[in-house]
């Protein structure tokens, strides 16, 4: 036994015990800001990390008492869209099959077809897009190799040419896999991987088309891989790809976030 | 230019020639050293329906079969009646559902080695006269409605007129011969959840979340009395009084609501008769059975059987885990349809009309010669129960598992054989309605299937989903009829004639479709 908690059970503890231990709480706060304030160097750095890791479990704790506070049972009012009985009450998740019926209207109107939630597409120059690479002895002359300076996205199944004929070379860090996919009417974001890049109808000189390689810049139009959102189509067949348009600059970025177009 | 086939080798010419030139031996094709073997009919009830009969292997398909049958009953030829037979293996327990073009080597699969000697037991199930084609192709898409369509009904009259209610707070009616709007029911201030025609076609009613009941004269398109309050909460689902149950003072209309009660209104004098209290949550589905007993399902996870006459509380069936779905009676079809048989006239005179409802529902009904009329409900726990109300009380006949989710919508077929049900685990499953058993398992659509309707012969089913298709099974072989994609969108409500000509569905895309062969 340790000798506090022998002396404790032998003599009692102090009158003024809860006290102290109340006052000493309650300065807890005082302490921990002089800390944040004026440590400095190591220690500075640990506490910091000790505070941040501290504050992650306080915010979970705060979200967790929140949700339970949340009321369970559905409320009384109507919901938004009318829908049969034997929906009714139901807590619908509300599931990507929202693919609003105002936006499958506005597909059927051809006009729409194409539009996109980012209208302003900005052309790439040469210039921006390609940086020259010199190889070989004659070094003046030989110019001709190209590293992109964007993104890109190159398929499951590709191989790299061999070096004396790969004229554009894609950075192994500017390439993606997989886009942040924003579903507009639910406001989800998921991760969905890409499955290409599609020539953007609004400008045929951008993206996929004019170059020999799909590109991902800010506006341009990738087509991803939609099959865990359970979309069905028309003819009731789980849909498998989708387009969604970039909506960041990803060589900024580092990450690529895009949003559905549905 | 197109490539030329070589002309016959020599050897390929003489073969040919061989062949045409010699008589073929048939006679190890005849087989008649088959033998044969000793058939003993059954009906469903199990009676024995004729004498025991020799009848030779080689003769043995199920045309045959059935004809012969039909000549021991001594039946005219007019009347024949097509049935199918299900084999009864003998020394076992087992029933063979689907009738073999090999028999003999069927038995002997199942160890009936030496069957010449034995009798076979085949039960004979009759099959509608008819024949229903499956609906394969879309024969007008009619816009009118502005918001979804949450139900639909044909006429049990004829194919000719098709109700929806939508949730713009109108009820329509289409003419479905010409494709065309017939009248827009206006009046309701909520989403219209309900549409029911009356079982003589005379009357239409609806039901509405804004508490209220109207009825609607489909002839003129006009409302008919003042709308019928009294629910304090969304009314939820309809069912008329049979036909054949009819008082002098007109008929009776009960409706289900979310507060919990179910109200049983006189339809000409809007007057509730009585107010069926009980439930402690809201009544999904209600029934009104061929022997003045109305069958309730509610999200208090009971069901509940009430003398109609009365309004007294007569069972409450307490099985089930969770929400009430749906309740389907095996009579349903004769109920909903009344006096309206496939092909017949209808009678002339008020008795006569009764009559025929009433010897109609009695022919579905009927079990071992007295009427047991069945109950199925199905639940959100997965499971259905099928019910014998009038001669099993409270207990259940069958509990039906298999379902992997929640089951949203079951029907008897029509002749009462079959009971499909569908639910969110994207499957169909049809079931045997005698007792119970699984049968098979439709599978083939991608998403949750909202409601299901049988064809009038029982031989077809449609079926339509979240996916936005709607999909026709051939029952007796469980395999996909016909694949009918064309909605946009989610389809809640499908519905197929009673004359078995039309199916009509609509959904969330607004627009109805109907569909036709």
């Amino acid at each position: 036994m340790r000798c506090i908690e022998r002396h404790t059970k032998l003599f009692g503890k102090r009158l003024d015990t809860e006290e102290r231990a109340r006052k000493k709480a309650a300065r807890e706060g005082h302490k921990q800001s002089e800390n944040a304030q004026n440590l400095r160097g190591l220690r500075a750095k640990l506490y910091a990390k000790e505070r941040h890791a501290q504050k992650i479990q306080l915010r979970k704790t705060i979200k967790q008492h929140e949700e339970r506070n949340v009321k369970g049972a559905a409320d009384e009012k109507e919901p938004a869209n009318p829908i049969p009985s034997y929906l009714l009450d139901r807590a619908n998740p509300t599931n990507a099959k929202a693919l609003s019926s105002q936006i499958k209207n506005k597909r059927a109107e051809k006009a729409a077809r194409f539009s996109v939630p980012i209208p302003k597409v900005k052309g790439i120059s040469e210039e921006e897009l390609f940086k020259v690479v010199k190889t070989g002895k004659k070094i003046a002359k030989k110019g001709w190799k190209r590293v992109i300076t964007k993104p890109t996205f190159v398929g499951p199944d590709f191989t790299r040419r061999p070096v004396k004929y790969e004229r554009f070379i894609r950075p192994m860090g500017l390439r993606y896999k997989k886009a942040n996919v924003t579903h507009p009417t639910l406001n989800v974001t998921v991760q969905l991987p890409i499955l290409g890049v599609k020539k953007n109808p609004n400008n045929p000189l951008l993206g996929y088309g004019y170059f020999s390689f799909p590109l991902l810049t800010f506006c341009h139009s990738i087509e991803v891989n939609v099959s865990d959102l359970g979309i069905v189509t028309a003819s009731g067949k789980i849909a498998w790809g989708r387009y969604a348009q970039v909506t960041n600059n990803p060589e900024n970025d580092g990450c690529l976030n895009a949003v559905l177009l549905v | 230019m197109a490539t030329v086939i070589p002309p016959p080798s020599k050897r390929q010419r003489r073969e040919e020639l061989e062949r045409t030139q010699n008589q073929k031996d048939v006679a190890p094709l005849l087989a008649d050293e088959l033998g044969s073997f000793k058939a003993r009919f059954i009906d469903s009830d199990g009676n024995q329906m004729t004498d025991v009969i020799e009848i030779n292997f080689a003769d043995a398909s199920e045309k045959n079969v059935s004809v012969l049958l039909n000549t021991l009953l001594e039946r005219d030829r007019e009347d024949f009646t097509p049935y199918r037979f299900r084999i009864h293996v003998p020394g076992k327990d087992i029933i063979v559902d689907q009738y073999p073009t090999d028999l003999l080597g069927l038995l002997q699969k199942h160890g009936v080695l030496n069957p010449f000697e034995t009798t076979i037991t085949l039960s004979a199930e009759p099959q509608a006269v008819f024949r229903v084609q499956a609906v394969s192709r879309m024969a007008h898409r009619i816009p009118g409605h502005g918001q979804p369509i949450l139900s639909c009904e044909f006429s049990p009259a004829s194919a000719k007129l098709f109700a929806t209610g939508s949730g713009d707070n109108t009820a329509r009616i289409w003419d479905t011969e010409t494709g065309t709007p017939k009248y827009t029911l206006k009046g309701h201030t909520g989403w219209v959840l309900g549409v029911s025609w009356s079982p003589d076609a005379e009357k239409l009613a609806t039901c509405s979340m804004d508490k209220t009941v109207r009825i609607w004269d489909p002839e003129t398109g006009k409302a008919v009395g003042a709308p019928f309050t009294g629910h304090a909460k969304w009314v939820l689902a309809l069912a008329w009084e049979p036909y054949h149950l009819r008082r002098e003072d007109g008929p009776r209309l009960a409706s289900a609501s979310k507060d919990g009660t179910v109200r049983i209104w006189m339809v000409n004098t809007g007057r509730t008769e009585h107010s069926l209290s009980g439930h402690k949550s809201s009544v999904t589905c209600v029934k009104w059975g061929g022997e003045g007993m109305i069958y309730t399902g509610s999200h208090d996870k009971t069901v509940r059987v009430w003398d109609a006459v009365k309004g007294t509380l007569v069972h409450t069936m307490t099985s089930h885990g969770h929400w009430i779905n749906s309740l389907a009676l095996s009579s349903d079809f004769q109920i909903k349809t009344g006096y309206f048989a496939h092909n017949e006239e209808v009678p002339a005179t008020e008795e006569g009309k009764r009559a025929k409802a009433k010897g109609r529902f009695e022919a579905a009904a009927k079990i071992n010669g007295k009427v047991a009329e069945r109950l199925v409900s199905a639940s959100d726990d997965f499971t259905m129960f099928l019910w014998d109300p009038t001669n099993n009380g409270n207990k259940h006949v069958a509990r039906l598992l298999g379902h992997q989710n929640r089951v949203n919508d079951v029907k008897f077929s029509p002749s009462g054989e079959f009971i499909a049900s569908v639910g969110w685990d994207n499957s169909t499953k049809i079931w045997n309605a005698r007792d119970g058993k699984f049968l098979k398992s439709l599978r083939g659509h991608v998403a949750p299937v909202y409601q299901c309707s049988w064809s009038a012969d029982s031989r077809l089913l449609v079926t339509g989903s979240k996916d936005c298709t709607l999909k026709v099974w051939n029952v007796r072989t469980g395999a996909l009829a016909k694949d009918l994609p064309g909605h946009d969108d989610e389809v809640y409500a499908v519905s197929w004639s009673p004359d078995g000509k039309a199916v009509g569905s609509g959904g969330k895309d607004k627009a109805v479709r109907l569909w036709k062969n």
